[in-house]
């Protein structure tokens, strides 16, 4: 008996009792389905973080100063020197601080960073209008500032605040130049803050030396031998202190989250898999009632002629069937459950071919695992007690 | 298909017992016969007689503990569970008294399962079950389902599955055992004109007005044959 007649007798079979076999395939149906929408929503949310966090930089690494004892930062000058270190590029540092700004009626609260020209190219943070923070800027702690779009927006309005003046906590700052748009980090908006000079930042905010700086390498494959360059040179600075300084590396970081997120995406898929295998139970249940109903069917069939093999593939077509059935519909559910995801929610889900294959993959492996103890059953029957049985 | 010198059947010394709580019950002792083709024979015997397990070993459903069968000069002691089953499919025809009908198969296509199991080409397939269902008279009802026809319908569809793969020996269980007098007449009728085409017939019964309409009449009873009439040797 060929492969096509099996089918067509599985075919028969299931048809033959439709709710017996939709509800029979609910179990693969919700396993699947339930496979595909949660690994889709975690890996769609892993490529959403991964896409923020390359957005940092990954040739870049970020020096925190927590400093030991009276000496609790760097001074700009050894800040600076930093950038003679091998294999590093550029360095900005930046003190950072808040001040109430004002202009005409309007007072709000808003965050001042205190840079070097460096700062530019270091965090792609560039101008639509007017100008940059430039050396002569710091070397004359010039009174001036680079605003953000949306501090520009509720000063200014629709004005051009190139070339007005605003109050900081009652000094006046002359705005240069206009940020361009870059929206929200994973921290803060990097809209609503103004840009003054370093040296201007330090006496203003009464924030001498400094604590953060960020360094960019001349190439990304070098940034560990930076790091420890870094972690060598403050180390002498702070006399091998513990806990005096942090390097923090968003590819260090991006290597975390990812394996964190893998998990969370594993854990996820585990637990779905586990209701997989609840339906594959189900299945071999319905198969095995299956087989003590038919087993005086099964014994006309051997009567005239169907060898054990035969009765053995029809019944494994069957719980294959069963399951593969049910995986389709589970992959059809799976990618409209996703869709509606993200579409309504937070999440961004993004349904990845490879954990269709394997869910599909593993509900007709399911089917045939599953399938294997009734079908032997069915197949080792004897003919004349399968034909006494009523 | 016809080899008169040697038997269809030929039953020596077979033997048969089942334990039962501890005690060996003893079915068939030393039964010895031969069937021909063409020959139209019943075998007849109270209930207990050990006639239905008489009628598992010659249908190749089960090996008897003793003795030697020969079907068609094969030694069915010998043969594997699967050629059993080959054997079964090519040299068998089974009727059964509960007709035995698949319910959700229609009435053709319970005459084509022995076919498919055959491994037939769809063709040749369609030419022998509608020549079958049109010998039985049914080749107007043949896409109805068991529940569709009469008693007598369901087992005239029987014996179309059981002649679709013309093979030598029609081995028949009781076949009017659940009919009302008058079907079981007109199917035993069909039986006789099976044999009359040269079909070899073997009926299994207890009931001595079907018996009487046999050439031959193999009385058991207590597991031995204590008459065996018509006999042509």
């Amino acid at each position: 008996m060929n492969l096509l007649q099996s089918m067509k007798m599985a075919w028969k079979s299931i048809s033959g009792s439709k709710v017996r076999a939709f509800l029979t395939m609910l179990g693969i149906i919700i396993g699947v389905s339930s496979v595909i929408t949660l690994v889709s929503a975690g890996q769609g949310t892993t490529s959403q973080i991964t896409a923020q966090l390359e957005g940092l930089g990954t040739d870049l690494l970020t020096v925190s100063i927590m400093g030991r004892g009276s000496s609790s930062s760097l001074t700009l000058e050894e800040a600076i020197d930093l950038a003679d270190l091998e294999g590093v590029a550029n360095v900005s540092p930046v003190i950072s601080g808040s001040v109430t700004a004002k202009k005409g009626t309007t007072n709000d609260s808003l965050s001042v960073e205190g840079i070097t020209p460096s700062y530019e190219e270091v965090q792609d943070f560039h101008i639509q209008a007017g100008r940059y923070i430039v050396d002569l800027d710091n070397s004359f702690r010039m009174k001036v500032a680079l605003i953000g779009t949306e501090a520009a927006a509720t000063f200014f309005g629709t004005e051009n605040p190139v070339n007005q003046t605003l109050q900081l906590n009652g000094v006046s700052f002359k705005i240069v130049g206009l940020l361009e748009s870059k929206g929200s980090s994973l921290t803060a908006s990097n809209d609503n803050k103004l840009l003054i000079p370093i040296s201007t930042a330090e006496r203003f905010l009464r924030s001498p030396g400094v604590r953060s700086i960020t360094v960019q390498v001349e190439d990304t494959n070098q940034i560990d031998r930076v790091k420890s360059q870094l972690e060598a040179a403050l180390d002498k600075k702070f006399l091998n202190a513990d806990n005096a300084y942090n390097i923090f590396n968003s590819q260090e970081m991006l290597d975390t989250l990812n394996s964190t997120t893998q998990m969370l995406s594993l854990a996820l898929g585990g637990i779905a898999g586990i209701s997989l295998l609840v339906g594959g139970i189900g299945i071999m249940n319905i198969m095995l009632v299956s087989v003590s109903e038919r087993t005086r069917e099964i014994g006309v069939r051997k009567a005239i002629g169907a060898k054990q093999r035969d009765i053995l593939t029809q019944f494994l077509v069957e719980s294959i069937a069963l399951s593969g059935f049910g995986g389709l519909v589970g992959i059809g559910l799976g990618y409209g459950a996703s869709a509606l995801i993200g579409q309504y929610s937070e999440l961004s889900t993004s349904v990845s071919a490879p954990v269709v294959a394997f869910s599909f993959g593993f509900s007709l492996f399911i089917g045939v695992v599953f399938g294997m103890i009734p079908a032997y059953k069915a197949a080792k029957l004897r003919p004349i007690y399968a034909l006494r049985t009523d | 298909m016809i080899s008169t010198s040697l038997p269809l059947i030929e039953v020596q010394g077979l033997g048969h017992g089942y334990v039962m709580a501890g005690e060996l019950m003893t079915v068939l002792h030393e039964v010895t016969f031969k069937i021909y083709h063409g020959e139209f024979v019943a075998i007849i015997g109270p209930s207990g007689s050990g006639k239905s397990t008489l009628m598992n070993m010659l249908g190749c459903l089960d090996v008897a503990n003793d003795g030697t069968y020969l079907l068609d000069g094969q030694n069915v002691r010998e043969l594997s569970d699967n050629k059993l089953a080959t054997i079964r499919n090519e040299k068998i025809g089974f009727i059964f008294q509960q007709f035995n009908l698949l319910p959700k198969l229609s009435a053709y296509e319970n005459v084509e399962l022995p076919l498919i199991y055959r491994n037939l080409p769809h063709k040749e397939r369609k030419k022998a079950v509608e020549e079958s269902l049109r010998i039985v008279g049914l080749e107007s009802r043949m896409h109805h389902r068991p529940s569709e026809l009469s008693g007598g319908q369901q087992q005239r569809v029987a014996i179309a599955r059981a002649i679709a793969g013309s093979p030598p020996l029609l081995l028949a269980d009781e076949p009017t055992g659940a009919l009302d007098s008058k079907t079981g007449i007109e199917v035993m009728e069909k039986m006789k004109e099976l044999n009359a085409l040269g079909h070899t017939i073997l009926i299994i019964t207890h009931d001595l007005s079907i018996a009487e309409q046999a050439k031959r009449v193999i009385r058991i009873q207590d597991g031995k044959i204590v008459e065996d009439r018509g006999s042509q040797e």
